[in-house]
């Protein structure tokens, strides 16, 4: 290691970094450096910005986050468990992979769906985090929050839904909401919206929310977001007025990192589906008289797909939803179209 | 206190010092899905009486009325991310039952396949991210001896080649590391030295070793779903009347036969990390905790509406795992299932009904009105002898019924089910254990592992024969039914249908009625698995199953539940699906509920 000095593993007194943690666990230079770039790639950034990350990474303790979860349906949890996903684990054990990357370098120290102790140790968690991390910690939060009958329609430990927000996000020192529901208000918050449900910067006028919608939302766009966040401390991500990243949502059709999904679509040439299976389903035509979101949706769904950018709806032969949109749920109820379903036929 | 029907009597609420009587409160359960609250009464170190309250609420049956039904599986599927498949075809098939429509093979192979490899995932990482903990104490695998731990990996888990000196070594530094730290993260504050403990260091390290592995195995199989959906959470491909990808061995997007290798080798992957890995550490565990075959049995009633079509969806004449009903432990005595006689209560729980309190409803002419009369947050206690959850009481014939995993697994053996039958023998043998012992908290857990076998294994049948249709000259490789799309293809009149099907936590039902007029959603209801498992007292005061389940649990520490988290844990709650509601505004009395079953 003598002629690689940035990557000189002293013994630290304090916690080890992240780099320190992943190289010990030998995990590669070159797959260090490799995510690094990833990362990069997927937050848009110029070249170099792959350095920066790396020497963020290597002199910065694991990063402490709480994770609440509301009214959800912990979908948004699920797909972060989805994260780097590894090539066969038969392949010769833990150390070669990268896979756990995101266990070293967070530190995930409440959130209830995986959490080891209940009840009052639990919520021990939440509070010590917050005393003990104090302007460090990052919050992320799934699921809508009600606000009708008082916030009665979501209470954890005794205590509103909206009451732990406002207690946790006090002391975070970013938040990010995770997932259309926490964004927007998602799927508790479609018409009538019976509990009075909202999103994050819906519960709490004025926070400084980084919005990731989808239904759920992808690991990938959280997994870059906290990079971020690690790596470039002070240097805001660029977001549009509703807190959604540039790198995932842009809407901009005059930016070179414009998200409509319609735009960057493997089907759009190609002939449209009429019913369900017919040739040229089979041929993997265009979707939009089965129902496609995709001329109305900026999401990067199309750009890093899912699941190790196995598949996409699309690709799958099913038309976008539409998920990372606000109110997306209720879109075909109100918009112009007559039909009222996921299914009409769109106007692209 | 409670007499011999379960049926709980009030006692005084001591709270004068003395520790011998008192009310614990758990909140928040975790390593569940979504949000569950438990009271306890404890007398002398045991749970005398318990109290489960589902906290949060949505109101999904609201939202979906007056929308178009096919788009109901899409508002349905995300009761839940967990069971991320369930709702969607419980949703699909009440329609298709509405309408009348019967999907291709094709499609009923799909659908068996997706439905099949969410149970092998969820069961995994319910075993090993949501309960293990309970069974495993981390820090004490850093005392583990790796030498030993090696030959304990090599005895017990055969044809696994994870199990060198150096591999145990290398996770045992990872743990040093991690704990050293100071940042314990999701270990942070756990039982870890609780007496309850009872695993020796070098088990405990093997069971560390395989909850990281099977973190990264659950990431990759999943991806099968991705292939077969589009994603998941949350596949996009279910239809009224199919799947919305194309099956055709030219298929440039699609099930082509490309598609069906690649998906054969994920199935494989399942199927080892079940047969080498998941079923051997079951065993394992089971052998230090004898005395959980005699805690949390409950009732022993046990209920499964089947699953798994062989020939038609939806038709239910051909269900590889079969529908039944089975009362107080009887095997003998199984009984056919007859969905007239589930009735839900709300007399506990945080809803009126226009009749009243005291009337149960069968969910086609139900009526949700959620009012919450519980007490004013920040509170300390619930009123447990009032309305106490958001959860309903259903019932069968009036009974607490258990779902899930046991109850499948009973009514498949009752039934002479010839592989789960040889499961469940092999797996009581390899315990020296009766039958008697499948009625608790590790008999529950023992099922779950079982079935995920016996449906790891059968996936390769469903797939064989999805290939067989694509390699068929002349076969209808069709997807969809596509004569009955349009809304306006639908038979005249009101439309009621029922969809059913076994989620990996249960017996799951969703109820549609169909607008003659605007053929829009006019009603939806469903009855979930949690529902049935963790609900409320019901009108006659019984208590729900897993209430009845965890009276005589002994807690060793009042203040650290462990015990109690294990019987709890053996159900796989998922509550946000448990909430759900139901929504029937139903001034429809005596519509004709159409029976295709």
């Amino acid at each position: 290691m003598k002629n690689q000095p940035e990557f000189d593993l002293m013994e630290k007194e304090t916690a080890p970094t992240i780099a320190d943690r992943m190289l010990k666990r030998g995990i590669t230079r070159r797959e260090f450096l490799g995510f690094c770039g990833m990362m990069a790639a997927a937050l848009a950034l110029p070249r170099g910005s792959e350095k920066v990350i790396a020497q963020a990474l290597l002199t910065t303790p694991r990063q402490s986050v709480i994770w609440l979860e509301f009214q959800g349906c912990t979908g948004d949890s699920e797909s972060f468990l989805r994260a780097s996903p590894s090539p066969n684990p038969l392949d010769g054990g833990l150390e070669k992979k990268i896979t756990d990357l995101l266990l070293d370098v967070i530190s995930v120290d409440y959130h209830e769906t995986l959490m080891a102790p209940s009840g009052n140790d639990a919520d021990k968690s939440r509070t010590d985090t917050i005393a003990n991390y104090s302007g460090r910690y990052l919050l992320v939060v799934e699921g809508s929050i009600p606000l009708a009958a008082n916030g009665h329609y979501c209470v954890i430990g005794g205590k509103t839904g909206l009451n732990i927000l406002q207690e946790t996000i006090a002391h975070a020192k970013g938040t990010i909401a995770l997932g259309t529901c926490a964004a927007f208000g998602g799927l508790a918050k479609a018409n009538p919206n019976p509990t009075g449900a909202t999103g994050v910067a819906g519960a709490i006028p004025g926070a400084n929310v980084i919005a990731l919608p989808g239904c759920p939302a992808n690991v990938i766009n959280l997994v870059a977001t906290i990079i971020h966040l690690i790596s470039f401390p002070g240097v805001p991500l660029a977001k549009d007025s509703m807190g959604r990243p540039d790198f995932a949502y842009n809407s901009n059709p005059n930016s070179p990192n414009y998200m409509r999904i319609h735009s960057h679509c493997e089907r759009r040439e190609r002939e449209e589906v009429e019913k369900w299976g017919d040739a040229d389903h089979i041929a993997g035509g265009c979707l939009r008289e089965m129902g496609c979101n995709g001329p109305y949706t900026y999401s990067n769904c199309w750009q890093v797909k899912w699941n190790d950018a196995t598949c996409w709806p699309i690709q799958a032969g099913h038309g976008c939803i539409g998920c990372v949109q606000p109110d997306f749920w209720d879109k075909p109820y109100t918009g112009s179209n007559p039909i009222n379903t996921f299914y009409a036929k769109r106007v692209a | 206190m409670s007499n011999e029907t379960g049926n709980s009597v009030f006692l005084p609420l001591v709270m004068n010092g003395t520790t011998s009587s008192k009310k614990i409160v758990i909140d928040p359960i975790t390593r569940i899905e979504g949000h569950l609250r438990l009271e306890i009464q404890m007398n002398n170190g045991q749970v005398q009486d318990a109290w489960s309250a589902g906290t949060m609420f949505r109101g999904v049956e609201m939202i979906l009325k007056g929308r178009d039904p096919r788009d109901a599986w899409l508002f349905a599927q995300r009761l839940c991310g967990v069971c991320t498949t369930v709702h969607s075809i419980a949703s699909v098939r009440a329609v298709e039952n509405a309408i009348g429509i019967t999907i291709p093979e094709n499609a009923m192979l799909l659908r068996n396949l997706l439905e099949a490899s969410q149970f092998v995932h969820d069961h995994v990482i319910h075993f090993y991210h949501l309960h293990a903990l309970d069974w495993v104490d981390v820090v004490n695998a850093l005392q583990a001896d790796v030498n030993k731990t090696s030959q304990l990996a090599q005895q017990n888990n055969p044809g696994w080649p994870n199990n060198s000196v150096s591999y145990f070594q290398s996770v045992k530094d990872r743990l040093t590391i991690f704990v050293n730290s100071g940042q314990l993260g999701l270990f942070s504050n756990g039982y870890w030295g609780h007496p309850a403990y009872k695993l020796p260091a070098e088990a405990n390290l093997l069971a560390v070793a395989h909850y990281l592995e099977a973190l990264e195995w659950q990431a990759d199989y999943v991806k099968m779903e991705a292939m077969m959906g589009g994603k998941n959470p949350h596949p996009q491909t279910y239809l009224v009347g199919g799947m919305a990808i194309p099956t055709d061995k030219n298929a440039l997007e699609g099930i082509n036969l490309a598609m069906i290798g690649n998906l054969r080798a994920k199935m494989q992957t399942g199927l080892d990390f079940v047969t080498k890995v998941y079923m051997p550490d079951l065993v394992l565990i089971a052998k230090y905790y004898p005395e959980w075959t005699n805690l949390g049995g409950g009732y022993g009633n046990f209920l499964s509406f089947g699953d798994f079509p062989q020939t038609k969806d939806n038709q239910r004449t051909d269900l590889w795992l079969p529908a039944g009903v089975i009362t107080n432990k009887d095997l003998a005595n199984i009984k056919a299932l007859d969905q007239s006689k589930i009735q839900e209560y709300i007399s506990h729980s945080w809803y009126t009904y226009n009749g009243g309190d005291a009337i149960g409803v069968h969910p086609s002419t139900g009526e949700t009105n959620p009012n919450y009369s519980g007490p004013t947050a920040p509170y300390t206690n619930l009123d447990t002898n009032a309305k106490y959850s958001w959860l309903k009481a259903p019932r069968y014939e009036g009974k607490p019924m258990e779902v899930g995993p046991l109850a499948r697994v009973l009514v498949a053996y009752a039934a002479g089910h010839i592989r789960i039958r040889q499961l469940v023998d092999g797996t009581l043998a390899a315990l020296g254990l009766s039958t008697a012992a499948l009625f608790s908290t590790l008999g529950r857990v023992a099922a779950r592992g079982i079935e995920t076998q016996a449906i790891a294994e059968k996936m390769g049948d469903w797939l064989t024969r999805l290939e067989t249709n694509l390699k068929t000259t002349g076969y209808n490789n069709a997807i969809h039914e596509q004569t009955h799309w349009e809304p306006s293809t639908w038979p005249s009149g009101t439309l009621n249908g029922i969809g059913f099907t076994e989620a990996p936590r249960g017996a799951l039902g969703h109820w549609i009625k169909i607008n003659a007029a605007s053929k829009k959603i006019e009603n939806y209801q469903m009855v979930i698995p949690t529902t049935w498992n963790g609900s409320p007292r019901d009108a006659q005061n019984q208590r729900g199953v897993w209430e009845q389940a965890l009276l005589n649990t002994p807690l060793a520490i009042e203040a650290q539940p462990l015990e109690v988290l294990r019987t709890i844990h053996s159900f796989d709650p998922c509550m946000a699906c448990a909430v759900h509601l139901v929504d029937m505004t139903g001034n429809e009395l005596g519509s004709m509920l159409v029976e295709h079953m």
